[in-house]
């Protein structure tokens, strides 16, 4: 008799575990990079060919860095969170012009406006590959050591902002 | 206006499947005739409101009403005609509708086609039928309403995503669907059995070609499937353990095993608690494919969008609709009894080994694709599992099944003399070891590829030497052609199987891929075939525009054809999507696929030669056409006199 209940207890932890799993996000996957240094990168400038942008410049700092190109649906998306965040917030955003040709990317910016303190352009994608990234957008926090401390796939939008970059980029500020 | 009347429709429906969940259900409980009537009436009327529905948004697609909401971000005005009608089930909403509207399908059918079934039995499975329309259509209206309205209506829609603007959109889905929904009548008629305490032959006879039906339509949809993201993905795979193929592949295995089992019950009488609990297990495996689709607990390039009110939901219904039946199983299983004894060495020996080594592959699979989940939820990391897990625990239970899939047919129900099917099968055995052996020397492949040539070369002589000794004589043709359907349905389908194995086999172990960089006028030689990039064009269509590379391709210096790839950008969403071109062939496919432009003249180019690749999907085409035969056996179609007539063949043993 008791054998016969036997599928009913699977299918009950089953459950257990797809409830569980309801709460999660699947998005939220760790990156390999967090606690480690932000990669090395020297790169020119999406809109000044003459001039570089490298990680060094931005020692000693909290900043962000947030991957997008101008073929990037979502990356239209999140714009306006971005925009909003570099009007209200001190922490300096750069770009990372991911895969895309310097032309159509200063074009983007001049169009739909430029909420980075510089962008730097990864025509090869190379940079990218250092942090590890696979999809557009991305972003990730770095603090003043200079040691990743955050990563966020998919577009940000002005809750994540204020839910989960806000109290990060204060804390990591403060200490 | 159209919408609100697709609308009212749902509605309407959503009032027919209660009375169809409820009344035949209750009367067939109580033994009240005018309440079991009611089930055939309300099943027919089930179905046409949902067409009905279903019409009401196809139309609004195909006039571009985008003050819908669900149309708006699904479709676009430059998009084609038949790609506007594939639309309506572009995304969750609608195409949860049409999941509904197969459900409504097949109840009908049921409905149409059970004249011969007792009144309590046909009530009890039309009444199961509306309780999982009542969840699902509740499931509609309250979480995910195709027809509500957007204001202000939107100007112009935001466009079907690029990836789904192909043909492979509009047959993909439905096929899909006939196969994971179908289990729910195998699902229905297990129930109703348990319910009304009648699990014999004759419930097994009855859900046969249902499950047949369902079966081959999921063979269908997951070829299909794999057949479209082949072309369209732009890397030429064709399998790659995502979650959500697993999804359909775990209800196709348990199918499988269940259209085993379900002989077995049939013939004599044995396993029935088993096949009761995989005919529940398919269609709970279906509905989970659609929770873990639709709930946003795991990634996957099939899910859609997410909403955390939506799995709960289903997750509700879900813990009814299984756990309830679970339970019954529990409940009135025990009292069933046990069916026909048979020996050690017998048909039913071999059928069961088939449904342990299906239903621990299932359970592989499962395993597999939850392991992120269970992870996640114990708090122990996130973590990803992918082919290496699924090849490695997969192929060796495959094995061992293809190998008894020879033997099988040749051995007899009830009780069989090993030295007797060992004696009808040395030649076979033999002849593929010959042959296995002689491709070595000539063709020096691998270890791999021998096994898998090997083992499909064992199936199809084996299967032809069973055909063979059934026909063997003056009056073959005779003897062929009055064979029993489910028995040639049998042997189309196990044939099916050993061309699939070619085709995994020799893909798996000879393609060949190169990425180079060409500019017009440079070539490339890859597998013996030279690609030379002739000229490059640029294009523009409905909704995108196009770079279009020309290349010819030669062998010895000798044309033989022309590829055709795209790299197409879709303006509405800015998207860019790689078309490849396939030179297909019999015993090869040329796969060519545009990557990125390094500078104005020179392409990064993707060549691949693989051999037999197209015997995968001519290996599911039989598969699916042996079901089809076996379905369309004669004694499925006779009525209740059937029973006498089935000694006739029994000697044959078909499975």
């Amino acid at each position: 008799m008791r054998r016969f209940l036997y599928p009913l207890i699977v299918f009950g932890a089953l459950v257990a575990v797809l409830a569980a799993g309801l709460r999660l996000k699947p998005a939220e996957v760790p990156s390999p990079l967090i606690g480690k240094p932000v990669p090395a990168f020297s790169l020119a400038q999406v809109q000044n060919a003459g001039r570089s942008v490298s990680a060094q410049d931005m020692a000693g700092q909290v900043w962000m860095l947030n991957v997008w190109a101008s073929w990037c649906g979502a990356c239209r998306e999140e714009h306006p969170a971005l925009l909003a965040f570099s009007r209200e917030s001190a922490v300096p955003l750069v770009g990372l012009n991911y895969k895309d040709a310097r032309p159509d990317g200063s074009a983007w910016l001049e169009r739909f406006g430029d909420p980075y303190k510089v962008s730097a352009l990864d025509a090869d994608g190379k940079v990218g590959i250092d942090f590890g990234v696979y999809g557009v957008p991305e972003t990730f926090v770095i603090d003043k050591k200079g040691v990743i401390r955050y990563k966020h796939i998919g577009p940000l939008t002005p809750e994540i902002i204020h839910s989960r970059l806000a109290p990060l980029l204060k804390e990591l500020n403060d200490a | 206006m159209i919408p609100e009347l697709g609308n009212f429709a749902v509605m309407l429906a959503l009032c027919v499947a209660l009375v169809l969940g409820v009344l035949p259900l209750a009367g067939a409980a109580r033994g009240h005739g005018g309440w079991m009537a009611l089930a055939r009436p309300a099943a027919a009327a089930q179905a046409l409101l949902v067409a009905f529905a279903f019409g009401c948004l196809v139309t609004s697609f195909m006039v571009n009403d985008f003050s819908v909401a669900y149309v708006a971000a699904h479709s676009n005005s430059t998009l084609p005609l038949h790609f506007r009608i594939a639309a309506s089930w572009g995304g969750h909403e609608g195409s949860l509708l049409l999941w509904i509207l197969i459900l409504a399908a097949w109840t009908g059918a049921v409905a149409l086609f059970s004249r011969e079934l007792p009144q309590a039995m046909a009530a009890r499975v039309l009444g199961v039928m509306g309780l999982i329309a009542v969840g699902f259509i509740s499931f509609l209206l309250f979480t995910s309403n195709p027809f509500e309205r957007l204001l202000p209506a939107a100007l112009d829609g935001r466009d079907l995503n690029p990836l789904l603007q192909d043909p492979g959109m509009i047959f993909h889905p439905p096929l899909l669907y006939l196969g994971y929904v179908g289990f729910s009548v195998a699902f229905a008629f297990a129930v109703a059995a348990l319910l009304g305490g009648q699990l014999d032959a004759r419930w097994a006879r009855w859900s046969r070609p249902w499950t047949l039906v369902a079966w081959l339509f999921l063979t269908l949809g997951i070829f299909l499937g794999s057949f479209w993201a082949y072309y369209e993905l732009g890397w030429g795979g064709w399998w790659f353990w995502d979650a959500v193929e697993n999804a359909s592949f775990m209800p196709w295995l348990v199918g499988t095993a269940l259209i085993h089992s379900l002989a077995v019950t049939e013939k004599r009488g044995s396993f029935k608690n088993w096949t009761v609990l995989l005919a529940i297990l398919a269609f709970s495996l279906s509905l989970l494919g659609t929770f873990l689709v639709r709930s946003g607990v795991l990634t996957s390039v099939h899910a859609f969008a997410t909403d955390p009110e939506r799995g709960l939901f289903i997750l509700v219904f879900l813990t009814i609709v299984i756990g309830g039946s679970l339970l019954l199983f529990a409940w009135r299983a025990p009292s069933v009894g046990l069916g026909g004894r048979f020996a050690v060495f017998s048909r039913e020996l071999a059928l069961l080994l088939n449904n342990v080594l299906l239903a621990v592959a299932a359970a592989t699979v499962l395993l597999g694709t939850l392991y992120p989940l269970i992870l996640d939820a114990l708090g122990l990391g996130k973590i990803s599992v992918g082919p290496p897990y699924f090849e490695s625990v997969f192929v060796p239970l495959m094995v061992p099944l293809l190998v008894l899939l020879g033997v099988g047919p040749f051995v007899r129900w009830k009780e069989a003399e090993p030295a007797g099917v060992a004696r009808s099968l040395r030649w076979v055995a033999a002849a593929t070891l010959g042959l296995v052996a002689a491709g070595a020397v000539t063709l020096r492949y691998s270890a791999g590829v021998a096994l898998g040539l090997g083992l499909a070369t064992w199936i199809l002589l084996a299967t032809g030497w069973h055909l063979w000794q059934q026909v063997a004589g003056r009056d073959w043709l005779r003897r062929w052609a009055g064979l029993p359907r489910s028995y040639t349905g049998m042997l189309v389908a196990h044939a099916g199987i050993a061309v699939f194995v070619v085709g995994v086999t020799l893909v798996k172990g000879w393609e060949v891929s190169a990425d180079v960089s060409l500019q017009v006028g440079q070539s490339a030689t890859l597998g013996g075939h030279t690609f030379r990039f002739a000229s490059m064009d640029y294009v523009k269509g409905p909704n995108y525009l196009a770079a279009r590379g020309q290349f010819e391709v030669s062998v010895d210096g000798r044309y033989v054809g022309s590829l055709v790839p795209e790299k197409r950008v879709f303006t509405v969403q800015n998207m860019p999507m790689t078309e490849a071109a396939i030179d297909r062939g019999f015993t090869r496919d040329l796969y060519l696929a545009l990557g990125e432009r390094t500078d104005p003249l020179t392409w990064v180019v993707r060549i691949q030669h693989k051999p037999f690749v197209g015997w995968i999907w001519a290996g599911c085409l039989f598969m699916a056409a042996g079901g089809a035969l076996a379905a369309l056996d004669k004694r499925y179609r006779a009525r209740r006199s059937v029973q006498v007539r089935l000694p006739v063949h029994a000697e044959l043993g078909h499975a």
